[in-house]
């Protein structure tokens, strides 16, 4: 026992040492987090838009000014002509254009219909669509408004409730996902490192005749990246209270055990990539297109599972991030207990068994 | 007692045999040189004897201990200094030392003594804080020697300890290596340089796997009508069928 805790010793020490690796393990979520909180959203807000207008009545101004005191659109053009309306596209000026046809309030009154013209810049389909969203919607607030008392026989309106995320942020997706991430370079790709490292300089070797356990070695390896997983999970949590305003409406105490069982899983990931890897580049790369991209990629995180082929969503299945993600999402952000994550929970366990098992048996047959 | 007892050990790799049936046996505190080419099974032997590698027949007495039966008892009688460099260049010289200490189960009052004593030998006294790498080669090599012998071993297992290293330097170290060999310690060493092959007290010159020649160095110049031991190896190793590996 009093070897193993030498050992341990030696491994803080080699952490400690590397300075820039450690400004790396603790300044990376920190980045993660504030870069994907803030910078990296797929919320629309102050969006430049251009005005055509060709009606210059009162309707078209009404309109107008609900568009502006929205916080998704600035105006930032008045465009004066359909023959100006491409270039100031094409300048990348504005990302939508609202077109009112002449006569807009006279149409409306007399006619009782009119069409407002939206186009967008659809070089990014998803923000081209956000945008005409909103807009229609604002359109539409104010034909209600101005619809006033006037009783139509039949109306169906709709009413939305966003649950969970009301102000459908991005970040509440983020943290379970930048979680993983950060989980998967800490663990998995330093513990594999820092072994392998020892068999490439020949320490390895030394250790192997002195008489201490293989698996103690091992083990020992684990304890400072498990420790400080845990840092960086609380870090996360912290930076995402009370930056990102992303609350944990489950339980903490549950949701820290399933990090902390995610941490295992991913620290004998590690284990086994450090017994096929015969040195730091190629445990660096096994890692990180092994284990980052699938994180990135398969786990829903970015995007949606279900919108995958079938033969990614069969494939998605073995990458344990898309079961803590889900664990986490559903904890953290929706406040679910065990009782609805249980099957999840299990599938990762058994995963973390597994893994430990294979490359227990993979390292000692190494040995030999 | 011997120290070291050899009798017909063998390892066989899918079906190419390493190491073929090799018998010899090493007094205590002698100094016991093994040579061979690249590639004829030393290194492979070496293991096996430090219980690196599982012997395929045969059988071997280390230290007083039988290998196959308890190959983890002889881990805590025997040193061992592999070819690369074996210190850790992010750590201290103290903190070397006491890792290597510590792993062999000495007590932190043996190892504070021992520390001391590593440092005054090797007059490195003033540079204990200081980290593996910025010392010169040469004294991180002594500075290993003295790692691995820091545990009172009764046989230490050297693998090429002097590649790489400049003449007075290889000169020194071998002083120390007498040094330890004076006081008990059965030294086990592989080298390239026959210079060091003269040191010995008896050499053994591995041929693809088997043990060609085995005696002192004197001995074998008589044998094979040599002036020095590189004649001796070069006329050995001249018969070998295998290549560098």
């Amino acid at each position: 026992m009093k070897q193993f805790l030498f050992f341990i010793r030696k491994e803080f020490l080699h952490v400690w040492r590397d300075k820039r690796t450690l400004l790396i393990l603790f300044g990376m979520p920190l980045i993660q987090i504030l870069i994907f909180g803030f910078a990296l959203t797929n919320e629309v807000k102050n969006s430049h838009i251009g005005i055509l207008d060709n009606a210059k009545d009162d309707a078209s101004r009404a309109v107008i000014q609900r568009l502006e005191a929205s916080r998704y659109f600035e105006v930032v053009e008045n465009i004066s002509s359909n023959a100006t309306l491409e270039p100031t596209f094409r300048q990348g000026k504005i990302k939508m254009a609202v077109v009112f046809p002449v006569g807009f309030q006279n149409e409306l009154l007399h006619e009782n219909k009119s069409t407002i013209q939206l186009i967008a810049d659809a070089t990014d389909p998803n923000v081209a669509n956000t945008l005409v969203n909103y807009a229609s919607s604002i359109v539409m607030d104010y034909q209600n408004d101005m619809r006033g008392r006037l009783d139509l026989p039949y109306a169906i309106n709709t009413e939305l409730r966003m649950l969970y995320n009301p102000q459908m942020k991005g970040s509440y997706s983020f943290v379970p996902g930048v979680m993983a991430m950060v989980l998967m370079l800490v663990c998995a790709m330093m513990t594999s490192i820092s072994i392998v490292r020892e068999r490439e300089l020949g320490t390895m070797e030394v250790i192997l005749v002195s008489p201490i356990v293989p698996m103690r070695v091992i083990v020992a390896k684990m304890v400072p990246y498990f420790l400080l997983s845990a840092v960086n999970i609380a870090s996360i949590l912290l930076l995402s209270v009370f930056v990102l305003d992303v609350p944990i409406q489950g339980s903490l105490v549950l949701l820290v055990s399933e990090c902390l069982l995610f941490t295992v899983s991913v620290l004998a990931l590690g284990l086994l990539i450090s017994s096929a890897a015969d040195s730091q580049q190629t445990a660096m790369l096994i890692s990180l297109m092994g284990l980052f991209l699938p994180t990135i990629m398969l786990s829903g995180f970015m995007f949606p599972v279900e919108n995958m082929p079938i033969p990614l969503q069969v494939i998605s299945n073995i990458v344990p991030s898309k079961w803590f993600y889900y664990i986490v999402k559903n904890v953290m952000i929706k406040g679910l207990g065990f009782d609805f994550v249980w099957k999840e929970t299990l599938i990762l366990g058994a995963m973390t068994v597994f893994f430990l098992a294979v490359s227990v048996r993979n390292f000692k047959t190494r040995l030999e | 007692m011997k120290a070291i007892e050899v009798n017909n050990l063998t390892k066989r790799f899918a079906n190419f045999t390493a190491v073929d049936h090799i018998t010899f046996d090493v007094a205590e505190g002698e100094i016991f040189g093994f040579l061979g080419a690249n590639g004829a099974g030393k290194t492979t032997a070496m293991r096996m004897l430090c219980g690196l590698s599982l012997p395929t027949s045969g059988e071997a007495m280390v230290a007083g201990l039988d290998l196959n039966t308890h190959a983890e008892k002889i881990k805590r009688r025997i040193g061992y200094m592999s070819q690369k460099f074996s210190l850790y260049e992010d750590l201290t010289v103290r903190e070397n030392i006491r890792f290597y200490g510590g792993i062999y189960g000495l007590t932190n009052a043996e190892i504070k003594s021992r520390t001391a004593e590593v440092l005054a030998n090797l007059n490195i006294t003033n540079e204990a804080n200081v980290l593996v790498k910025s010392l010169p080669l040469g004294w991180r090599q002594k500075l290993s020697f003295s790692v691995a012998i820091l545990h009172q071993p009764k046989i230490v297992f050297l693998d090429e300890p002097t590649g790489g290293v400049d003449p007075i330097t290889r000169r020194e170290f071998w002083t120390m290596i007498y040094e330890a060999a004076s006081k008990g310690t059965t030294i086990f060493v592989t080298t390239h340089y026959m210079d060091e092959a003269e040191y010995c007290h008896r050499v053994s010159i591995m041929v693809d796997g088997r043990i060609e020649a085995l005696g002192t160095p004197k001995e074998l110049k008589a044998n094979f009508n040599a002036e020095g031991m590189s004649d001796v190896f070069l006329k050995l190793a001249r018969k070998a069928k295998r290549g560098d590996d």
